[in-house]
């Protein structure tokens, strides 16, 4: 590889995708992975990381006979996509042989779609409101695994991953900056998790980016060629390759050269985009109809249904969250961020009537011990209506917010309503003068050089005298009262 | 539009077939002798004959999402030609960063 | 006494079988005695290239309608048991860890497999010349070729080894060898038989077909073998009818007789065959009408342009990485290109390049897209007169009765001796041969064509015929 073909990240200029005279121009080729229990086109499990070709079975190893029948669910989670990305799903699509030989790609062929794909015209809508288009959503089978390193001299296949479903969602060249880019990809990968299509894990491969880029001068209409990049396995390095190649690019516009349509693979390791090795022209995919499956025939009704299994999507209940229930912006992104998460704060904000409220308790206590204990909080131990009703303890004066902790602690462990347990423990806030009174006093009597000057008018003492109340209350002291009384002293 | 030396090669190429240049001759005049037959489609009409057949074809059934594939009687190892650790082998890939697409 | 019974039709067997259990082993070591004394000599058939050990055959057999026939099974239909090498290099050796459906709905109706049989490599070919095994010798007259390319379970069933044999057909491979060979050959609608487990040539066309030494032979294979099958999904979900019948009378049936199948280049002796059934099915009943179907004549353009293309990347997986063939290399490409070198003759790499060529970018629309609007202009050929009230078409088999093996040397001479029976392939209908004669002491075949999954139809007529004919059909 000549120096001339790499541009490396040490010796790269400062990122400049937006700014100059050049504009980046950007279009995103997303492979996801359905979330099927069996493969595209036989029954063997998609499981990840099982032992190497335990998976595989006459259909996705390619023995001579064997024939492809398509999986029902990986149509269905195709569509859902589609849907959710606000494409048009045809009613009749049709599978196509890519042509190929690699030793991962077992028949020879890749069963995917070409002239007739699953779904076409969609879009992504950005936080900033920025529109992006998407081209097309086709289905298509993955290839197996290369194993490079393993063995001295030798390429180790694994099909496990052969015929596993995919869908590819190529999207417009609209994006003009790396940041739009990884916005893109976040936005995407949000809406697909959101649905259950995927679980868009880049570490598992189930979501996977190959992005073409190429540079123009600020105002020119036309595109210039583009470069396409591939085996980016994150955000970062998406966003890190496409800063790299686009000043490539640019500094090649600049020096007066050209840049060559051609296929660049990133070096995560050095940080680097360099060209990949040409494959002797091989580029001829040969494309024709894949005559062991009839089109995919799609009928209204099931279409309709399965529109009607698309989630409110997040951008919509994050806007929802922050109208209706006076969420934070910020918040309702963190509350949005997973489906199951959204939903369960909705649960606790309907029975609550406090949107507030429930979003700090779920923010807070919910989220730090859901991420100490592990597992989803379909499972979680203080359902949405226990979590309620604990919020309207708090509101009612019946427990402190202190309190209301601990009495949350006990509620991990073990069923039952908070009132029931805040009485048994003895935790039911305080607002008796008397007791408050006593306790006062014996602060008084503990603290006499604090109580001293706060009597004398220094006015700043009274918060922490009113902690020392709470600590020997062992927080039931209802802290309203504890300062109205503590005010009449001063 | 006669087929030539290098168009044999080229789709040799692609088909990942070895052909020997002595026979190369042979093959170009086959596929030509074969190809002048096919120009009689030329004069027949029919254009979008095949895509309205195909747009009355009946859907494609489809399987359920169970896992059950259909069994292998052997396992790999008694028919693969190389395989070590569970792993089928072939040559390393001189351009093995050129994963190609997935 | 179990060699005559051999010699009687499945149905019989199976009854002595279902009567007297232990017969099935007679008869099967008859058939297997036959395999062997059929081959030897210079002069030997080579029709079954891997023969079954008598011993694994024994125990007890499900009771079907086909309990303990012996049948032959074409060497490109995956069995458990004994090779599927294809004829090829390729596969030398190659069993199969799983089993096709065919396969499995024949034994499962108390079949025997006895052999597998040759045929042209990959079932590339009209002669079962173009197997890496050597050719078949046609039974009738050991200097000619069977025909081809499911030449070996022709010949089997000719040379009474078994009363049933599968084949398969992409262009006619079961019907003209059956014409060749003096039987009866049938090849079902496309999607009434599953394609599991029958090694891809090209997928729009291949199917799985019978040969039978009578009508009743193959109506009988024909019902067990088809119906629905969850692996293939191509496979039509329709209910079997019964296609089993007896011979009866056609009053009121419709044959139409295409002029294109009776060019005047036609041996004249082929057309006096047909003439002598043509009047037979009169006699008969049946209304014989002249009809027409046009675009006849581009059938081997357009079959040669679309089964080449399929079958190009039908063959990639042959690659010597997980199975078959593989030429040792330091090198990924050294090792495909050198398997797939050694591992195909030269007729599968004229048709993978031929294949490569018409999918390859800037010839896509000029060959293959043309070759497909064409192809549904032949359907509709068809079509058109199915609906016009003709039941049944009638045509010759074949121009010419088999020929000498190593006759045709060139390509496309050879590829022309399907003319009429790729028409049936590239509409989906089912067709038929079943012997309606003699010519020089050769057999020739007539064909029965009818319309999308009326096989009950064709055999209808079939039974009819070979009736009528009696002894005329092999005269």
């Amino acid at each position: 590889m000549s120096a001339a073909r790499k541009q490396s990240a040490d010796n790269s200029a400062k990122p400049t995708s937006t700014a100059g005279d050049w504009e980046m121009v950007v279009g995103l080729e997303v492979h996801v992975q359905l979330k099927t229990r069996t493969k595209a086109f036989c029954a063997c499990s998609t499981n990840f990381g099982d032992a190497p070709n335990s998976n595989t079975c006459p259909v996705c190893l390619a023995l001579p006979g064997a024939l492809p029948v398509l999986n029902a669910h990986a149509v269905d989670l195709a569509a859902r996509a589609a849907l959710a990305l606000g494409c048009t799903l045809h009613h009749r699509s049709v599978f196509a042989r890519k042509n190929y030989f690699y030793p991962d790609l077992p028949k020879g062929y890749q069963i995917s779609q070409a002239d007739k794909p699953l779904a076409t015209g969609g879009h992504v809508t950005l936080a900033d409101g920025k529109v992006l288009g998407i081209t097309r959503i086709h289905m298509e089978e993955d290839a197996g695994k290369s194993v490079h390193d393993r063995f001295a001299g030798l390429t180790a296949i694994d099909l496990n991953r052969s015929g596993v479903p995919l869908i590819e969602i190529v999207g417009e060249p609209e994006i003009r900056s790396a940041a739009e880019a990884g916005a893109y990809l976040k936005a995407l990968r949000e809406i697909l998790v959101y649905c259950g299509v995927s679980d868009c894990s880049m570490e598992e491969g189930s979501l996977r980016v190959d992005a073409n880029v190429s540079a123009r001068p600020r105002g020119e209409a036309e595109f210039r060629p583009r470069t396409e990049i591939k085996n980016l396995n994150s955000f970062s390095n998406v966003e890190r390759a496409l800063e790299l190649e686009f000043q490539r690019h640019v500094a090649t516009y600049e020096a007066g050269g050209r840049i060559a349509q051609q296929t660049m693979l990133f070096d995560a390791v050095r940080q680097e985009v360099r060209a990949a090795r040409s494959k002797e022209g091989s580029h001829d995919y040969r494309y024709f109809p894949e005559p062991d499956l009839p089109p995919l025939v799609l009928q209204t009704e099931w279409i309709e249904h399965q529109r009607g299994t698309i989630p409110e999507l997040p951008a919509a209940r994050r806007g929802r969250f922050v109208n209706a229930l006076g969420v934070a912006a910020a918040d309702a992104e963190v509350l949005t961020a997973e489906r199951d998460v959204a939903e369960y704060f909705e649960a606790v904000a309907a029975a609550s009537g406090d949107g507030k409220a429930a979003a700090n308790w779920v923010m807070g206590e919910v989220l730090a011990a859901l991420n100490e204990r592990g597992g989803d909080i379909g499972a979680f131990p203080v359902e949405a209506s226990r979590l309620a009703a604990l919020i309207a303890l708090v509101k009612a004066g019946t427990l402190s917010s202190t309190a209301a902790k601990t009495v949350f602690q006990v509620m991990l462990a073990e069923p039952g309503d908070p009132q029931a347990i805040a009485e048994r423990d003895g935790l039911l806030q305080v607002g008796d003068d008397a007791a408050l009174v006593a306790w006062i006093d014996e602060v008084w009597a503990e603290h006499p050089d604090e109580a001293a000057r706060f009597v004398a008018g220094e006015r700043k003492l009274q918060g922490v005298l009113v902690g020392f109340v709470m600590k020997k209350s062992k927080g039931r002291a209802d802290p309203r009262k504890v300062n109205q009384l503590l005010a009449g002293r001063g | 539009m006669a087929v030539t030396p290098d168009d044999v090669r080229h789709v040799a190429q692609l088909a990942r077939l070895e052909i020997p240049e002595a026979e190369l001759a042979m093959y170009v005049d086959q596929l030509n002798g074969i190809l002048a037959h096919m120009e009689e489609l030329r004069a027949v009409g029919g254009a979008g004959a095949a895509a309205q057949a195909e747009s009355t074809r009946e859907g494609m059934r489809l399987r359920p999402d169970t896992v059950g594939a259909v069994p292998l009687a052997v396992p790999l190892e008694s028919f693969a030609a190389a395989m070590r650790d569970g792993f089928f082998l072939v040559p390393r890939l001189a351009t093995h960063e050129a994963g190609e697409e997935s | 006494m179990s060699a005559s019974l051999l010699d009687a039709g499945a149905a019989a067997i199976a009854a002595a079988v279902h009567a007297d259990a232990s017969v099935a082993d007679q008869v099967v070591a008859t058939a297997l005695e036959r395999v062997r004394s059929t081959h030897e000599g210079a002069q030997g058939l080579n029709a079954v290239l891997h023969r079954a050990r008598a011993e694994a055959l024994t125990g007890a057999l499900p009771d079907g309608a086909l309990r303990g026939v012996p049948v032959v099974v074409k060497d490109n239909i995956a069995t458990l048991e004994l090779p599927t090498s294809c004829g090829s290099r390729m596969l030398e050796g190659w069993v199969s860890p799983y089993e096709a459906t065919v396969v499995r709905k024949l034994r499962e109706a108390g079949a025997v497999v006895v052999g597998k049989t040759n045929m042209d490599e990959f079932a590339m070919g009209s002669s079962t010349e173009n197997s890496a095994y050597g050719p078949t010798r046609n039974p009738v007259d050991r200097s000619r070729a069977p025909g081809g390319s499911s030449g070996g379970s022709a010949a089997a069933v000719a040379a009474a080894i078994a009363p049933i044999g599968l084949g398969s057909e992409t262009g006619g491979s079961v019907r003209q060898p059956a014409a060749f060979c003096g039987v009866v050959g049938v090849k079902p609608t496309y999607g009434r038989v599953s394609r599991f487990g029958l090694v891809a040539f090209a997928s729009s066309l291949d199917a799985v077909g019978v040969f039978g030494r009578t009508v009743d032979d193959a109506a009988i294979a024909t019902e067990t073998i088809s119906g629905h099958d969850v692996h293939d999904a191509t496979s039509s979900d329709r209910g079997v009818p019964t296609m089993r019948g007896a011979p009866g009378s056609l009053d009121g049936l419709v044959v139409g007789i295409p002029r294109e199948y009776f060019p005047d280049s036609l041996h004249p002796d082929v057309r006096a065959r047909c003439d002598r059934a043509l009047d037979a099915l009169r006699s008969l009943g049946a209304v014989v009408r002249e009809v027409s179907l046009p675009h006849t004549a581009l059938a081997i353009p357009v079959y040669y342009i679309i089964a080449p293309a399929e079958a190009s990347a039908n063959l990639a997986r042959f690659d010597g990485v997980r199975y078959g063939l593989r030429a040792e290399s330091d090198s990924l490409r050294g090792l495909y290109d050198g398997t797939r070198a050694r591992g195909f003759g030269p007729e599968v790499t004229r048709r993978i390049l031929l294949g490569t060529y018409v999918l390859s970018a800037g010839f896509y629309d000029a060959y293959y897209r043309k070759a497909q609007d064409v192809r549904a202009l032949i359907a509709r050929d068809f079509d058109a007169v199915f609906s016009s009230g003709v039941d049944v078409l009638f045509t010759p088999t074949t121009p010419t009765p088999a020929f000498a093996l190593g006759a045709i040397s060139d390509p496309y001479e050879m590829y022309l001796s399907d003319i009429f029976t790729v028409t049936a392939n590239l509409a989906g209908i089912p067709a038929m041969s079943l012997p309606i004669g003699r010519v020089d002491g050769l057999p020739v075949g007539g064909q029965l064509l009818a319309g999308h999954f009326q096989e009950p139809q064709m055999f209808r007529v079939a039974y009819a015929l070979e009736d009528a004919l009696g002894a005329e059909a092999h005269r």
